[in-house]
């Protein structure tokens, strides 16, 4: 069996004043995608939050380790250079920074921790071209602020992108279909499926079976009031699609079985 | 990991200019008094008609001292300033003869290197002429020589006084007239030393411009007086920076600033201000009160203010511009940082009195910490300013909830063919600013200098270009300390 790149012991953890994790146990290796779906408020985004140290999501219990370190006494940039990276489902506007200097800062942090040379300007701009024509980037987007006055889609796409570059070893996709067109998840799908490789683990978070039709995953998690309820092959989510989730929550998990 | 936790690690490094140089200084006694003012005209060995125009100050002073006219209208706090119990004049002894560099203490000259501005031929910065001030006195001037063969005079205020009286006598106090407020009374009863440049027709200075003012004896007030005149078709860009010792006791600095631009000319007058801010509890620090105006007495003539305002425990200064010539172009771009317990209260007022006049405004605030600060700014549209265009953006950042930021335009229109517009907008760093930038591998210092400098980068492209890196250090600096 290959390595373990992400294992989740039941965890626990609250956000707003609630608890929602109610102990969630699951584990990643590499070379697999892993599809996480769920209705609204099962705890899809927490589970993301707490893998990545967002504030407000306060760790109760369990225990996550990432390529045997403890991923949960990490800070959010360390684990973010140690190769963990989140598409946000709402990716933040940052007025005046531009977004090519923003990917370079990014880019070159993390580069730096993993002992690399910083890219220089030159170098930077051939990468990021080579980068943004995976998922069709228009070149002024690159020249504006952050996500200033991006479309849905567009920052949907810059969010990929800036993945395609930081290339990290465990990549949590929240929700990044949602609000895209046809066309849109179409190039979404294709920026992720050129990223998939034997070391690279994905957790991908969606509401719906469209996108994995696109990005077809090895397994698939079904997240309802903040456990695991179910897990199986791809076809569960079509199964899904079919019945809704509601016959799933009637049906209690197996127990003490790690999803996997 | 919580934002405030990740913004307290911010903290760690202190006010970097704190130091105090151990230097025999001479000062004249403690107090404000007649004696006081004739002192400084006779160490200064000035003409009669300076003194007569100092005394004259002194007396107006002193009636709105008794009437208790001490401004009150701006957003500020502090408590009563005791004018007696400060030092008026402080010099280091042994004063050098500002003909030669090698005659200057070496302890100034270590001070001024410890603060990035080496004096000395070998090290100074290339491309920027600098005139040192030390508490009242200025210690040294780089490239005069070099100036002189274009016939710009750049240097001290006192040895312009001396050698260019006409100069002098003709455009000091033409533009910030000592009756003119409360503090520019004072200060010209008692301001003892600071720059003067002028700039001759058609000549086009080759190099910045620039002043350091360095506070450094304890108890003293610093009262410099900066005059520029940039004579017909002239250009100048003029930069001036400033910091002081860490101290517990407030210090208090009144300047004055004016700026002259005939027909053509353009004067970029840049500000980046550091005085020592006081400690996170709100001891110390610098009492800033300065007034700052330009004139463009001339047709289409310019001047631009750029300041980085990020010192001082308290700042109250209007950096203004009389639009007197048709055509002519006033511009204000600031970018303001309180923390801790700093306050500001800072803005422009720009004066439209000829045709076509145009005016631009963008003022930037960022508060931390229990930092306040008000943006006040004034657009008067004359009678005749047939054409007078105005556009005020006044933008502020939050980071935290225990910091405030206000604005206070003021619009003043008499001419019904003017155009006016005002925007302000407030927002705050969020804690997804933040999370996003960190999440990015970045680190949440990085993370939030790279948000401030996006915020302010309208104005930091105003600086010249040399002083721009060091504002957007500047920038991150201040904001240790800053609790989200």
């Amino acid at each position: 069996m290959t390595e373990a790149v992400l294992e989740i012991e039941g965890l626990e953890a609250n956000a707003g004043g609630k608890q929602i994790l109610r102990g969630i146990d699951l584990v990643l290796r590499a070379g697999e995608v892993h599809a996480l779906m769920g209705p609204n408020g099962s705890g899809k985004s927490t589970l993301a939050g707490a893998l990545t140290g967002r504030p407000g999501v306060e760790i109760t219990g369990g225990k996550v380790r990432y390529r045997g370190a403890d991923l949960l006494a990490l800070a959010p940039e360390e684990r973010a250079r140690r190769g963990v990276f989140l598409a946000f489902q709402y990716p933040v506007e940052i007025p005046g920074v531009s977004n090519n200097y923003f990917l370079k800062s990014a880019l070159n942090a993390i580069r730096q921790h993993r002992g690399e040379e910083p890219l220089d300007a030159m170098e930077f701009l051939a990468l990021l071209r080579e980068k943004a024509a995976v998922v069709e980037m228009p070149k002024e987007l690159l020249g504006r602020s952050l996500n200033e006055g991006f479309s849905g889609g567009e920052k949907k796409r810059n969010e990929v992108l800036q993945m395609l570059l930081l290339e990290p070893a465990l990549a949590v996709l929240d929700e990044t279909d949602s609000g895209l067109d046809i066309d849109a998840l179409r190039i979404v799908a294709k920026g992720v499926n050129a990223l998939r490789s034997a070391e690279r683990a994905m957790l991908v978070i969606t509401h719906y079976q469209r996108l994995l039709d696109h990005i077809v995953p090895d397994r698939v998690h079904v997240l309802s009031e903040g456990r695991i309820v179910r897990s199986g092959g791809k076809e569960l989510a079509l199964e899904l699609e079919e019945r809704g989730y509601g016959w799933l929550e009637k049906e209690p998990p197996a127990r003490g079985a790690t999803a996997r | 990991m919580s934002e405030a936790s990740d913004l307290e690690k911010l903290t760690s490094r202190e006010y970097q200019y704190g130091f105090v140089t151990d230097i025999e200084q001479e000062y004249i006694p403690k107090g404000l008094s007649e004696e006081t003012v004739r002192l400084i005209s006779a160490k200064k060995s000035e003409p009669e008609w300076l003194l007569e125009w100092r005394l004259k100050a002194y007396r107006r002073f002193m009636e709105w001292l008794a009437e208790g006219r001490e401004p009150t209208w701006a957003q500020i706090t502090y408590p009563k300033i005791d004018y007696q119990a400060m030092y008026y004049y402080a010099a280091p002894k042994a004063q050098p003869k500002l003909e030669s560099l090698d005659q200057v203490d070496p302890e100034l000259l270590r001070t001024y290197e410890r603060l990035g501005i080496p004096l000395i031929e070998q090290k100074r910065l290339a491309g920027v002429a600098v005139d040192a001030v030390f508490d009242s006195v200025s210690v040294a001037t780089t490239y005069t020589a070099e100036l002189e063969k274009q016939g710009i005079v750049f240097g001290s205020f006192s040895e312009a006084v001396l050698k260019h009286p006409e100069l002098v006598r003709k455009y000091l106090g033409s533009v910030v007239p000592y009756s003119d407020n409360f503090f520019a009374a004072l200060n010209s009863a008692v301001f003892s030393d600071g720059s003067f440049a002028y700039v001759p027709k058609g000549v086009r200075c080759p190099m910045e411009l620039s002043t350091y003012f360095r506070i450094n004896a304890q108890e003293t007030g610093q009262f410099e007086r900066t005059l520029i005149v940039a004579d017909e078709g002239a250009y100048v860009s003029y930069l001036e920076g400033c910091t002081a010792p860490r101290r517990d006791e407030n210090q208090l600095h009144a300047a004055v600033v004016e700026l002259v631009a005939l027909d053509d000319a353009e004067i970029k007058y840049s500000t980046v201000q550091n005085w020592y801010p006081g400690d996170a509890e709100g001891r110390g620090g610098i009492y800033n009160f300065v007034t700052k105006r330009g004139a463009c007495r001339g047709r289409r003539s310019k001047i631009s203010w750029t300041q980085v305002e990020t010192g001082s425990a308290i700042t109250w200064k209007y950096p203004s511009c009389i639009l007197q010539g048709d055509d002519s172009v006033g511009a204000f771009y600031s970018v303001a940082m309180t923390n801790h317990r700093q306050q500001a209260d800072t803005g422009t007022k720009m004066i439209h009195i000829g045709k076509n006049t145009k005016s631009t405004i963008v003022s930037k605030g960022i508060s931390a910490g229990r930092g306040q600060q008000s943006y006040r700014g004034l657009v008067r549209i004359g009678p005749k300013a047939h054409g007078a265009r105005n556009h005020s953006q006044c933008d502020s950042l939050l980071l935290g909830d225990q910091c405030g930021a206000h604005t206070f335009p003021y619009l003043e229109v008499k001419n019904p063919t003017a155009t006016v517009e005002h925007e302000a907008t407030t927002s705050k760093i969020g804690e997804d600013q933040l999370f996003y930038c960190q999440q990015r591998g970045l680190s949440a210092e990085d993370a939030v200098s790279m948000i401030v400098n996006g915020f302010c980068k309208e104005v930091l492209r105003e600086l010249p270009m040399e002083f721009a890196v060091e504002a957007q250090k500047l920038l991150g600096l201040s904001l240790e300390g800053s609790v989200g």
